[in-house]
């Protein structure tokens, strides 16, 4: 496929003859010098007193887009439109659909996809990524101390009710020791940046995070429909998602289970929404994508069945719930899960990833709580701030809110994908006293936020480029070590002022350009030999 | 190799293939009748009957003229083997086995998809039909030509090879078959050049005609039945696909050649004996409509025999920690 195509180096005389015409081209638009700073194809653009991620506040382009801009800037006109439909062409040629849940077949959708990337910085990356690693090392330890000793509880860091109300905790992972105790092996972590240029995290994602698949294939088409802005900018790749991922999962084999461990991507089937995904996966690390009814539990280890008899599994990245797991220790009606897992996995003798139980703190008010929780574990002031929130269970916090409905964002603790939230400018009168009804029915169930001005990217709408809220979704691995994927999953609210950008709610998604600290390029490889008119000098 | 992932495989090898065969019947068809008289009209129910459909086809249509043979052969949902369900679902099974098969195998299948479910799939049909059934055939052949020079010849590329090429020995049969349901004004016309015109469409329906006028020159029926149920050489005779078959399957399980270990190399080896040694003359004597409903019969039993085999779970023993 593509992916592998473009990535690997030797696919050298394409992509140097794509370079050359690139540069023919832009060398019959020349960029004079004095518009070097002034994006022409973006002259009427406007941030509109948002955050650009790529424009100043005059709408300027930033030091680390000039380049971008200056690439666009020499491209015929109406060619950004032209790479966009290719690229979007491309997507449905490849089948990089999600599906939609309640219709009928044909019921599969490109994921929208936005040409123009946004782009992080070396030195702000840097900060990401450490902010992340120390995240992701704090939540780690909680939920090792969650499953035993509680001893943030004990030291009345986090109330008890708190911990067993939330609705991913399982105490059924009571005292589990799952190898080299990593319990959240991949983490998709949601960061917004809000009107002052500070960048949160808003929420941790650490149960099955999706969209991983997106970064790469959106890569890769930007790659193919857009090679010449690439060219020299030292953007960072992703390619090696895969085989990072698979090492990971090595790395977090059972003990003792011998040099090859059997590894696969467990999914609920090809009628889930993420399914591309779990295949995409799959294929990228070259393990078995099963299903719950190709597994089978006996003599004490987990087996697939095959054309060739039974082989055993060792390691199951899962992309299914906790709750459908096991019906045995579960819930009793999953169809997608495999009886007696469970117990093969409290043996020690199979692992699970992301590891049950994780979920406990992805409750967005234990999240509330992952500063103290990086200060207890670390000893460390957190990098990366959260969004301040107010938890309603607590009476004060409960009464600001109620009071401030029509300026905060009111969220269920216990969803995802954008479900069930409220946000308070936007909704209507009636709206928010629904939700002052529920918040006040069941108080531990909802935490209120301020209504973050989430930064813009310029956004290609019709022939016009638009600001667009964004968010960022990096995603994490963690085995021996912790890995950062540089930038990850760019979602963009594509409706005029909408900040919701899930997928399930009108959202698309852009490349995501981490720079290089100084954008150079490793040496280039070998030429390949082609035939040759000359004798080389050495011969 | 997961046996759900096995049945995947050999399932879209089949669609391709059935699909491709109804394109190329349905395109012959259609140039025969150019060249008959117009009271020929009847032959459109033939096309069905060959499926094995025409209970069903009865059924929800009125008449079996072109427009309604078209619509069910090509895009009746309804009809499981008809052209537009044998791709969906040979994606369908695709798509479940994306990490299997090679991206590009992927690629051309979901370009082949799009094509056919395209909105204006249907108006093509029916103003330019040549032109949508070769499209369907060359989908079909460049998916074959795509496997065949992207994929590894492990597991995966022989069970796709064991149902594209069962399909296949099976289609032909019921290509050569059709002359049975065709219908002749009266029996004098044996032999005449309706006749001939009847049999050089089945040859081209199995894309035989070129191969055979190598091999045959002469159009007889008793060397076409040669031609498409025993050749050695040509790829879509009968006995060339069932050997082809075998020795996938043997690929599969490592079993030497000649000897079996399960009833689907038992089964698909007696079949392959059988056509082995025997000849047109006992073919035809035996009434070749019979001879080759029988061949179809068994080649069924040897895609139930791979299903038992390969596909359904073992049973478990016993499901408790030790």
């Amino acid at each position: 496929m593509t992916v592998a195509a473009f990535q690997v180096e030797g696919a050298k005389s394409t992509v140097s003859r794509l370079r050359e015409a690139a540069r023919a081209r832009s060398d019959k638009v020349p960029i004079e010098p004095t518009r070097v700073d002034a994006a022409m194809k973006f002259a009427n653009y406007q941030t509109e007193g948002f955050f650009d991620e790529l424009f100043t506040e005059g709408n300027v382009p930033r030091e680390h887009a000039r380049a971008l801009f200056e690439r666009i800037d020499a491209l015929p006109d109406g060619e950004l439109r032209r790479k966009l439909q290719m690229a979007e062409r491309a997507l449905m040629r490849l089948g990089i659909t999600f599906n939609v849940y309640g219709a009928d077949e044909g019921s599969e959708r490109i994921f929208p996809f936005d040409i123009i990337p946004r782009i992080i910085a070396a030195d702000e990356w840097d900060r990401v990524e450490r902010g992340l690693r120390q995240r992701i090392r704090a939540l780690n330890l909680f939920i090792d101390d969650i499953y035993h000793a509680q001893r943030i509880v004990a030291d009345r860091v986090i109330p008890r009710e708190l911990i067993e109300s939330a609705s991913g905790y399982r105490p059924q992972c009571q005292d589990l020791d799952p190898p080299r105790s990593v319990w959240c092996h991949i983490t998709g972590v949601d960061l917004v940046r809000d009107g002052s240029g500070e960048i949160y995290v808003l929420e941790d994602n650490l149960r099955c995070p999706s969209g991983v698949s997106y970064v790469l294939e959106n890569r890769s088409v930007m790659k193919e429909t857009f090679p010449q802005v690439f060219d020299g900018l030292g953007v960072r790749p992703v390619y090696d998602y895969g085989s990072r991922l698979l090492s990971m999962l090595e790395d977090v084999a059972p003990r003792g289970g011998g040099a090859n461990p059997g590894i696969v991507v467990l999914t609920p089937g090809v009628y889930n929404s993420a399914y591309f995904e779990h295949s995409f996966l799959a294929r990228q690390m070259g393990v078995e994508l099963v299903e719950g009814r190709d597994l089978v539990v006996f003599d004490g280890y987990v087996w697939m069945r095959t054309t060739q008899g039974f082989e055993r599994v060792d390691v199951i990245y899962r992309r299914i719930d906790d709750d459908f797991l096991d019906p045995k220790v579960f819930r009793p009606d999953s169809m997608l899960g495999v009886p007696g897992l469970m117990e093969v996995y409290k043996a020690g003798r199979v692992t699970l990833a992301n590891a049950p139980g994780t979920g406990v703190a992805d409750d967005k008010v234990i999240y509330a709580y992952v500063p103290e929780i990086i200060r207890y574990y670390l000893g460390e002031d957190p990098i990366i701030p959260n969004v301040p929130t107010y938890l309603c269970w607590r009476e004060k916090d409960r009464s600001h809110v109620l009071e401030n409905l029509d300026k905060l964002v009111v969220k269920p603790a216990n969803e995802s994908g954008g479900y069930g939230l409220m946000v308070g400018p936007h909704a209507t009168p009636e709206v928010r006293e629904e939700f002052r009804g529920r918040i006040l029915a069941n108080p531990r169930n909802y935490i209120a936020q301020p209504t973050l001005d989430l930064s813009r990217v310029p956004t290609m709408i019709g022939e016009e480029f638009e600001g667009r809220h964004v968010d960022l979704r990096p995603y994490v691995l963690f085995g021996r070590q912790i890995y950062v994927l540089p930038g990850g999953l760019t979602r963009v609210a594509l409706r005029k002022g909408s900040l919701v950008v899930n997928s399930s709610q009108g959202g698309g998604s852009k490349d995501t350009w981490v720079l290089g600290p100084n954008g150079a390029r490793g040496n280039p490889p070998a030429q390949t030999q082609t035939q040759s008119q000359e004798q080389s000098p050495e011969c | 190799m997961l046996s759900r992932v096995a049945d995947s495989i050999y399932w879209m090898g089949r669609y391709i293939e059935r699909a491709e065969n109804v394109a190329r019947f349905v395109d012959v068809n259609l140039h025969l009748l150019l060249d008959l008289p117009e009271d020929f009209e009847g032959q459109w129910g033939a096309l069905v009957k060959i499926t094995g459909d025409y209970e069903d086809f009865e059924k929800r249509y009125s008449s079996a003229d072109d427009e309604s043979v078209i619509e069910f052969l090509t895009f009746d949902r309804a009809n499981p083997n008809s052209i537009l369900s044998c791709v969906l679902n040979a994606r369908e099974n695709a798509r479940s086995i994306r990490e299997i098969i090679s991206a590009e195998t992927w690629e051309a299948l979901n370009e082949f998809y799009l094509t056919v479910t395209a909105p204006r799939a249907k108006g093509d049909a029916g103003s330019n039909p040549h032109e949508f059934f070769r499209g369907v055939r060359k989908a079909c052949h460049l998916l074959e030509g795509v496997m065949s020079e992207t994929m590894s010849r492990g597991e995966a590329w022989h069970f796709s090879r064991v149902g594209r090429l069962l399909e296949r020995a099976d289609k032909t049969t019921r290509i050569l078959d059709i002359k049975y349901f065709l219908l002749l004004p009266d029996a004098s016309d044996v032999g005449s050049p309706i006749d001939d015109l009847h049999w050089t469409a089945v040859l081209r329906s199995a894309s035989a005609q070129d191969m055979y006028r190598k091999v045959h020159g002469r159009v007889t029926p008793d060397l076409i039945v040669r031609f498409l149920v025993l050749d050695r050489e040509f790829p879509r005779s009968t006995l060339f696909c069932l050997s082809e078959a075998e020795h996938s399957l043997h690929a599969i399980t490592g079993t030497p050649h000649k000897t079996f270990r399960n009833l689907a190399e038992r089964r698909l080896g007696q079949l392959v004996a059988e056509l082995d040694y025997t000849d047109e003359q006992e073919i035809v004597k035996a009434g070749l409509h019979e001879s080759l409903d029988q061949i179809q019969a068994k080649i069924n039993r040897v895609g139930d025999c791979v299903f038992e085999t390969f596909f359904t779970s073992k049973p478990v023993r016993g499901s408790t920690l030790r």
